[in-house]
């Protein structure tokens, strides 16, 4: 599979897939999108990556060990939930603030936290998947 | 429409379950897979069918103007998928690594947990 | 009763808990001198009952408690009256002394905190046992009676007889629990109460319900267990596994009588029937001929003094179902003058076993000069074992004769077994209190010597104590035996007997008795061996049967093992895969819940055409005979199922669909070309078609159901609540992302997680093999290379 127009291409392919899921990710409460597809965007996207360039490469792209990027999701989600907390609201109560950044009007909520969270678990694991599995593939 | 997709989805579950009694690892996997789906659709047509209106509210409007797609049913399926994926993963690399230990894939010949012959427990105290 | 001593007496029953817990901290601090602390508390307990004596002498009852599941109209309440508070008294009185006895008993063993701990564990469950008044609460501290015995058996657990010993008791007792347990639901169901106090109010109302045969039964079986009644006794000699302060506190003054102290408290509304005065003499009396002829056979002196424990609560349950008066104020007298004795004669049976190192009555003799202390408690505890005058023991013989000799057949039955038993208890009583003290100096393991302190204060003072109720006769009897026999019998006695002998039947038997007694203790070695012999040619016994059950149940459990797990995933697969078709197809058709046949509404060309596309993927993985056909066509129907999604309404879906698809089918790619397996189906073809019916039988069924559902007309409530507050409440114009993120939000963190673990399983399936020897430097560099 390691031909030399996929390699070539490859880390272009996969820059603008992860691009794309992030803007999935960030466009997902309006439209269609979210962090589970997001995720699973740029999960594939790092998997290409792997298959094209070798699994090495692909850790010294993203830095962090997958599944720390999966776990870093799942606090970063738990801990969206306990804003809620402060305002004496249940666990998960959505907050929303708008902050006014250079005159453009920005909603910011615990819920888009929440998402991010989402984004980094599916993410962290399924390309913790992929590169176990491709890994193997090299071994 | 929906009593064709009852159909549809017996079609899936007979398919899934003929592979699921298969010795084979490897077509129990595929069966798995083919099993998650036709669970997810169960649950799309038992939440009704609608064409080509996503449930999705525009901009100026506080709610969906006329009848749009059962959201709850797509809720639910959404994360399923996810999380079926990473199961089926799980099951695949354990077949994999079992495959490397035993050298089979052969339901019959994995009898590590459970071996034929197994000895009594003790009867002392 | 006041209501600020209510909250008193709660405090108590829950005191030797807490002692339990104190226990082992005191001890690491004290030494064995912790034991001196620690009887504090019962001792504490016994002057909180003492308080409770003269109100109940008057006729008075004391109740109390506190709501425990309201719902279930479950109470944790207690009750007291005369028989509560007698074995109240007795269990926190001799629990203190065997307190201050252990502390000697056990000085410097490694376990002795662990000990105290259990044994006032024990004391709390006892105690909570005789005062309870609810059925649960009785049945909780029953059964925790149980576990303390069963803890303090095996305490020395590094030995298999005393395991043994240990898990027989409690499969006995606890088995027995069960059984009382039932009976205990039974007669709430019969009688519609689930209390002792509101059961007693009740009067004749249980002794003419028609289940009360049942219930007679099933609480026999929890009150033979715990009493040791043949044929369950064996596992009461196996007890004596136990060091001796326990066996002397629950195999012979407290635990075992928790069965006779049941019967005794149904005795008011559940006796005087030809059931339960026909059962209970039996088995008493059986119980009693054959715990004193087993314990004839034995030489050990805790065995001996174990075997006439039976005999005694084979009496006791013989007079408790006898059906007089008299009767029931012989079993009184008895059972306290049992405590008292037999206490004694363990604990001297202790101090022997601790200064000589021996306990067999062979090698023992003449160490009665070297320990006189002990040598006198023995002797006045033996003195009341065998019913001599001026002691307690006297009482209650005389009480018992005058009781069973009423002149009609089964009373002079049973006044020839009560003699026969008794007079061998009499030559076995003497024979622990006499026989090791006189004679001629044996050798002993150990130069025998009086014991500390802590070792005779037990036995003097419960000894002492059986002299002095007798000799005060008139006031042990208003405060104790009294009340107790009115409690029993269900309506006020008055007990008179006195040290000072009345000529008559009862002195006339008590001679018998005694010239039996003395007969026997002559010629203990030839009856002996005679008995030897008959149980050598008997060969069998409950105890062996114990052993042979045990075996049986973990080999049946090993072929039902064998049957339902036979470690084969088709059939697994197969059994569940026929009971899911019967699951679905039974009540469909048996509650006429078929749907109707459907209209076929049209479809579009297209949606025809990815409906087929689905169809034919699904046919080709199933009959693909190479890899890479089973891969694309596992694809071709994950895609279609994607497009279905996509044309009805489920971007978000269809979307998800298409990249996990897109995944599923690169990493089996990878994981495929790596297992070089053929996918290619190997069963027979008869296999195949049976296969292929289970499963299409399943489909349809699975059809039919959703046919079913969705005939049914729609409930839009949930769908139209999400649409209409998505916006408004969640500030979110995708509904379907706002359900995952938003309102049901903690549903998907559950799913993340699931996610997370799923991926860290794999990471450690892959991590397994990095760990194989050769493996894991060349696997390190990489996982350090990747993170770095």
């Amino acid at each position: 599979m390691s031909t030399l127009i996929f390699r070539t291409t490859a880390p272009y392919l996969a820059s603008l897939m992860v691009l794309f899921s992030l803007f999935v990710l960030l466009r997902g409460h309006n439209e269609p999108g979210g962090g589970f597809i997001g995720g699973l965007i740029a999960a594939s996207a790092l998997a290409i990556y792997g298959i094209a360039c070798g699994v090495p490469s692909v850790r010294r792209a993203i830095y962090f060990h997958p599944m720390a990027i999966s776990g870093s999701g799942l606090f970063l989600a738990a801990l969206s939930g306990l804003v809620s907390l402060f305002v004496e609201q249940p666990f998960l109560t959505g907050q929303w603030i708008t902050l006014n950044v250079l005159g453009v009007p920005l909603d910011l909520s615990t819920v888009l936290f929440f998402d991010i969270g989402v984004y980094l678990v599916v993410v962290g694991s399924i390309t913790s998947i992929a590169l176990g599995l491709e890994e193997r593939e090299h071994a | 429409m929906e009593p064709i997709f009852a159909v549809t989805v017996a079609v899936f579950f007979a398919t899934s379950i003929y592979l699921l009694l298969s010795k084979h690892i490897i077509r129990i996997l595929l069966g798995v897979a083919i099993f998650g789906n036709a669970v997810n659709l169960t649950i799309f047509t038992a939440g009704r069918l609608m064409r080509e209106v996503p449930p999705i509210i525009p901009v100026d409007l506080d709610m969906p103007a006329g009848a749009t797609a059962n959201p709850l049913p797509q809720a639910l399926i959404l994360t399923a998928i996810v999380i079926s994926f990473s199961f089926f993963a799980f099951l695949l690399v354990l077949a994999f690594r079992s495959y490397q230990e035993l050298g089979t894939d052969d339901t019959d010949g994995m009898r590590v947990a459970e071996p034929e012959g197994e000895e009594l427990p003790p009867l002392g105290y | 009763m006041a209501a600020d001593s209510q909250w008193l007496t709660f405090l108590v029953l829950f005191l030797p808990f807490f002692a339990a817990a104190a226990a082992p901290l005191l001890t690491r601090s004290f030494g064995h001198k912790a034991a001196w602390i620690l009887a504090v508390f019962p001792a504490f307990i016994f002057l909180h009952f003492i308080g409770f004596a003269a109100p109940v002498a008057n006729g008075e009852t004391i109740s109390g408690g506190y709501s425990w599941i309201e719902s279930l109209d479950v109470d944790f309440s207690w009750y007291l009256d005369g028989l509560s508070l007698t074995f109240a008294l007795l269990i926190s009185g001799i629990g203190t002394l065997i307190v201050l006895y252990s502390g000697g008993y056990l000085k410097g063993h490694a376990q002795q905190g662990r000990f105290f701990s259990f044994i006032l564990m024990f004391m709390g469950a006892m105690q909570g046992l005789v005062v309870a008044d609810s059925f649960l609460t009785l049945f909780v501290f029953w059964e925790l009676t149980s576990i303390a015995s069963f803890l303090l058996i095996g305490f020395d657990h590094s030995r298999e007889a005393a395991r043994r010993a240990a898990l027989q008791a409690l499969i006995v007792t606890g088995a027995g629990g069960l059984s009382l347990l039932a009976g205990l639901l039974v007669i709430a169901q019969a009688t519609g109460v689930n209390s002792l106090s509101a059961l007693l109010a009740e009067g004749e109302g249980l002794r003419e319900a028609p289940l009360y045969f049942a219930a007679l039964l099933l609480v026999l079986g929890g009150a033979f267990t715990k009493s040791a009644q043949f044929p369950f006794h064996f596992w009461l000699p196996n007890a004596m596994e136990a060091p001796t302060p326990v066996s002397a506190y629950l195999h012979s003054a407290t635990m075992v009588k928790a069965g006779v102290y049941l019967l005794m408290r149904l005795n008011p509304v559940m006796g005087e029937t030809f059931a339960w005065e026909t059962i209970l003499p039996l088995f008493g009396g059986t119980t009693l001929i054959v715990g004193t002829l087993l314990g004839l056979r034995q030489t050990d002196l805790k065995l001996m003094l174990a075997y006439t424990t039976v005999a005694s609560l084979g009496l006791l349950v013989m007079l408790t179902g006898f059906g007089s008066h008299l009767a029931v104020e012989a079993a009184v007298l008895y059972l306290v003058a049992h405590s008292l004795f037999k206490g004694a004669l363990f604990m001297v049976a202790g101090c022997i076993d601790h200064e000589t190192g021996t306990r067999d009555l062979t090698r023992l003799g003449g160490i009665g000069r070297a320990m006189p202390i002990t040598f006198a408690a023995a002797l006045l505890a033996a003195f009341s074992m065998g019913g001599l005058p001026p002691f307690f023991g006297f009482l209650a013989k005389e009480e018992i004769y005058a009781g069973l000799a009423t002149g009609s057949f089964w009373g002079v039955l049973l006044t020839l077994v009560a003699i026969i038993g008794n007079g061998l208890m009499f030559a076995i009583g003497f024979a622990v209190g006499l026989k090791p003290f006189i004679g001629a100096a044996s050798d002993t393991p150990k130069h025998p010597h009086e014991g500390p302190i802590l070792l005779w204060l037990g036995p003097v003072i419960l000894a002492t104590t059986g002299l002095l109720a007798a000799l005060f006769s008139s006031l042990s009897h208003h405060f104790v035996s009294s009340p107790m026999a009115s409690a029993v019998v269900g309506e006020p006695v008055e007990i008179s007997i006195s040290i000072v002998p009345h000529v008559g039947l009862p002195l006339l038997l008590s001679l018998v008795t005694i010239a039996l007694g003395i007969f026997v203790y002559l010629t203990l070695e030839r009856g002996r061996a005679s008995m030897a012999t008959v149980l050598a040619a008997i060969g069998w016994g409950p105890d062996r049967g114990f052993d042979q059950f045990v075996r049986g149940v973990i080999r049946i459990s090993a072929v039902v093992t064998g049957i339902v797990q036979n470690g084969r995933l088709d059939i697994y697969m197969t059994v569940t895969f026929i009971i899911l078709a019967a699951a679905l197809f039974v009540p469909m058709i048996g509650f006429g819940e078929l749907p109707s046949v459907p209209a076929i509404a049209a479809l579009s060309f297209h949606e025809w055409a990815i409906l087929v596309i689905a169809f034919i993927g699904l046919g080709a993985v199933v009959y693909a005979r190479d890899r890479l056909t089973a891969i694309v066509s596992l694809g071709i129907q994950g895609f279609a199922v994607a497009l279905l999604f996509m044309l009805f309404g489920a971007a978000d879906l269809s979307f998800t669909q298409f990249m996990v698809e897109t995944l599923s089918v690169v990493i089996l790619a990878l994981v495929m070309t790596r297992l070089r397996l053929s996918p290619a189906d190997h069963r027979p073809t008869g296999q195949k078609l049976l296969d292929f019916s289970i499963a299409s039988v399943c489909g349809a069924g699975l059809g039919l159901l959703l046919m079913r559902v969705v005939e049914v007309p729609f409930d839009p409530t949930l769908s139209t609540f999400f649409a209409e507050n998505s916006r408004v409440i969640a500030h979110g114009r995708n509904i379907v992302n706002v359900i995952i993120v938003d309102f049901r939000g903690l549903d998907t963190l559950g799913e993340i997680a699931v996610v997370m673990i799923a991926g860290l399983a794999i990471l450690a399936l892959v991590r397994v093999r990095a760990g194989k020897p050769g493996n894991a430097t060349k696997t390190k560099t990489v996982e350090t290379g990747g993170e770095a």
